[in-house]
């Protein structure tokens, strides 16, 4: 893997760079610290300036009017994209667009008509409903919510947990079991309108994290008509296992970017916070949280636009990319604590960015599949696939 | 956690207001008879968290009763109370200006 940035990538983070310390830093500076949104005037100027920037939607495919980078390009975006207070969970506050839900892009004509269209001119939003109560880093034998056929339709009952943006989504993709004795090949993937009789958002779920909260759904004799299948039938694990592996390179990026920024914030406060008559920089102790921090940075980057770079070339990257995100959420972890260590009693105070990092950071090491499951994909991968 | 803030009322005076201290979380105005009139929430911009933001409605001549929850996750309960208070009245809170509000989505609470 070559290492070297080419000149389009090395404008390109320069560019990004200089967006969120121009833009998004000052307007953070007045915002509550677990805010997770801009003042609508200011959003609609930064998404704006990001349309000029040829920015705009940067996981939309070209096919789809999106700006066609590649995934190291864009992992490359999105660590400077996080290097913010909000940056874990809202890097940018969304500025740069999302890209809707990525398995629309292979639904019917009808349903990318109905569904993927409108999500990109920005008219509609999803949501991704795997997760239950039952458990999320097993979904193959966790999922429980079922699905009865009844005449053209299925009829959805069951309960889904830790959903993000149900509440003020339009549909949402929603795993059910069709076949209770086929395990992972029983399970069936349903674009659900939110307005359908039987939905319900029961309750927003408090977590360390300050935004993007999470929701309870119930399903109620909630009736889906069978157009409304993505793939096939009994094919819903396909479509949620590829999400899960392509979804751990930039959410490994978000970790490196708060990492580096804490990083960055760190080294400038030794040089200037003085005890004892010397500065912080000066005692071994700082120095050496330090070093470990640009390693552990470094070990992450590095692995994590390996992960990318795999992706591009087209080959298996589901091993990298466990890879990537099991050690960048544990390295960022690592570096905040430290971060906030030398930072002292402003460490731990909301006047700094380290405290909200901390609280969101610990999540980073349980969602998208916690240590441990990557652990079991990266050993299934070095031992085989009959693991267990 | 009940996902209502049902707490019994106080009165919002400054006496009643000696047993609020200054964290963060969220509160509602209103009493018994009229039900929930407003609902706020402390954040980490203001100077005396909840004391101080009931001080100001107490500044300003609310003559209503109160109720606080303590919670380091003000803003997601704070769209949560809004958003239970929607789904229970079809309306915001009467003193609560939709012009001011947080976008908020839809529940349904069983």
């Amino acid at each position: 893997m070559n290492l070297q940035l080419n000149d389009e990538q090395k404008l390109i983070v320069a560019m990004v760079r200089r967006f969120v310390r121009d833009e998004i830093l000052p307007l953070e500076m007045n915002l509550d610290p677990d805010a997770d949104a801009l003042l609508p005037e200011d959003q609609e100027r930064l998404v704006g300036m990001v349309k000029e920037m040829g920015l705009f939607g940067l996981d939309i495919p070209e096919e789809f009017g999106g700006p066609g980078l590649d995934m190291v390009t864009k992992t490359l975006i999105a660590i400077e994209m996080a290097q913010h207070r909000a940056g874990l969970y809202c890097p940018c506050y969304g500025v740069f667009g999302g890209a809707g839900l990525a398995q629309l892009y292979e639904a019917t004509d009808e349903q990318k008509e109905r569904y993927l269209y409108p999500t990109l001119r920005g008219e509609k939003r999803g949501f991704f409903g795997l997760t239950e109560p039952s458990g999320g880093s097993d979904p193959a034998r966790a999922i429980q919510t079922r699905a009865k056929k009844e005449g053209d339709d299925w009829v959805i009952n069951g309960t889904k947990i830790f959903i993000s943006g149900a509440d003020v989504a339009d549909f949402g993709l929603v795993f059910a079991r069709t076949s209770p004795d086929k395990g992972r090949n029983g399970v069936t993937c349903f674009i659900v309108d939110t307005d359908t009789p039987g939905f319900h958002v029961r309750r927003v779920i408090h977590t360390l994290r300050s935004a993007h909260y999470a929701t309870e759904l119930q399903f109620v004799d909630m009736r889906i008509p069978h157009t409304n299948i993505l793939g096939e039938v009994n094919k819903g694990f396909a479509i949620a296992n590829d999400r899960l592996s392509r979804q751990r390179i930039p959410y490994s990026a978000g970790c490196i970017g708060v990492a580096v920024k804490a990083h960055e914030l760190a080294v400038e406060y030794s040089k200037i916070r003085e005890t004892f008559g010397a500065p912080l920089s000066s005692r071994q102790s700082i120095q050496w949280m330090l070093v470990d921090n640009e390693i552990d940075i470094k070990q992450s980057r590095w692995m994590t636009l390996e992960a990318a770079d795999k992706a591009d070339r087209g080959e298996s990257f589901r091993k990298e990319a466990a890879m990537a995100k099991l050690v960048a959420s544990e390295a960022a972890s690592r570096v905040v604590d430290r971060c906030m260590q030398i930072h002292g009693g402003y460490g731990v105070s909301k006047d700094f960015p380290f405290e909200r990092w901390f609280r969101e950071m610990r999540i980073r090491r349980i969602g998208e599949g916690p240590s441990e499951v990557q652990r079991h994909i990266i050993a299934r991968d070095i031992l085989g696939s009959s693991l267990r | 956690m009940s996902i209502r803030l049902d707490k019994p009322w106080i009165p919002l005076t400054s006496e009643d207001l000696k047993q609020v201290k200054g964290q963060l979380g969220v509160y509602q105005l209103g009493s018994e008879k009229d039900g929930v009139t407003y609902i706020g929430c402390a954040d980490a911009r203001t100077l005396f968290g909840l004391k101080g933001e009931l001080q100001s409605h107490v500044d300003a001549g609310a003559e209503v009763f109160f109720r606080i929850e303590v919670t380091s996750a003000y803003q997601t309960r704070y769209r949560e109370l809004l958003m239970v208070h929607f789904a229970e009245h079809q309306c915001y809170p009467r003193d609560n200006k939709e012009s001011e509000l947080p976008r908020l989505g839809r529940l349904s609470p069983g």
